[in-house]
């Protein structure tokens, strides 16, 4: 039998795809994350700012909803105040660099088989795996 | 108007997905990268789950002129890898792992992830804010 959080996965990727379906086939836009913030702190996306306000909106409001109303057994950053500054940091750095993160690159580019797409996730899970077993099993900071 | 609720819809839809996919947790995130540790694949599941119906809009979308609201589609990405993409990627990848949020699920658990998960918002704003000017910085040195 498959683990339950396995299932809960796939479902829930199943509304994340069904969400950037939307945004690309009404909207006309690929559903980046980093790309739809990224816009409107560098101010390269002003012209679009209400309707990426309004992602963000949705993004940040429909979910604490949820959450009131069932919970959530998410598990808190434990990691110290540095750490978390220094990962905010390479994160909003690297996503915007890149031109995308795990939702424009990882599921809207892989999903048109854009080989820009392919390299930046391998790049990020490699990087990203590298990252948790220097700092979990190597130096156990994290 | 009608492109700000669709917007907001699809915004709200990507919350509840990433909500019930266990993605928001950044230590399931983790697991996922924890290759020498306790695996957790669950990330591949919704990465599979996502992929699906957008790969089908792909295809829907290549058989139009133009999306439901008269606005072009996003145009085909070249087939240039460069060296920004490769040194971002890489740099995203070691800020995910250190905490495992990245953009989109640190937005969707703002409501519940405290005070670090603000701090991690408020230092990806900067790192943003700080992306354009780093940028012409690498290409001066690659250039070189």
């Amino acid at each position: 039998m498959m683990p339950s959080d396995w299932i809960w996965g796939f479902c829930g990727g199943l509304i994340i795809g069904l969400a950037a379906a939307l945004y690309l086939l009404i909207n006309g836009r690929v559903m980046g994350a980093s790309g739809i913030i990224g816009g409107l702190v560098d101010r390269t996306g002003r012209d679009s700012a209400n309707e990426r306000l309004c992602f963000l909106a949705g993004l940040v409001g429909v979910p604490a909803i949820l959450v009131l109303m069932v919970g959530s057994d998410d598990t808190q950053l434990i990691q110290s105040p540095s750490i978390v500054i220094a990962a905010g940091l390479l994160v909003g750095l690297g996503t915007r660099l890149a031109n995308g993160c795990t939702s424009g690159h990882g599921v809207c580019g892989i999903s048109r088989l854009s080989l820009r797409g392919i390299v930046a996730t391998v790049f990020y899970i490699l990087a990203g795996g590298l990252c948790v077993l220097l700092f979990r099993h190597v130096l156990g900071v994290i | 108007m009608n492109r700000c609720l669709w917007a907001a819809l699809s915004g709200a839809m990507f919350g509840i997905g990433l909500t019930l996919s266990g993605m928001t947790d950044p230590l399931k995130v983790q697991g996922w990268l924890d290759v020498f540790g306790d695996w957790d694949p669950t990330l591949a599941f919704v990465m599979g789950g996502a992929i699906l119906p957008m790969a089908v809009a792909w295809r829907l979308a290549a058989r139009r002129s133009k999306a439901a609201l008269g606005s072009d589609f996003p145009a085909a990405p070249g087939p240039q890898v460069g060296h920004n993409l490769v040194i971002g990627s890489v740099l995203f990848g070691a800020g995910w792992g250190l905490v495992g949020l990245c953009p989109g699920p640190a937005l969707a658990s703002l409501s519940w992830s405290g005070a670090y998960g603000l701090l991690f918002l408020m230092a990806m704003l900067a790192g943003m804010f700080a992306a354009p000017g780093v940028r012409l910085w690498i290409d001066r040195m690659a250039a070189k």
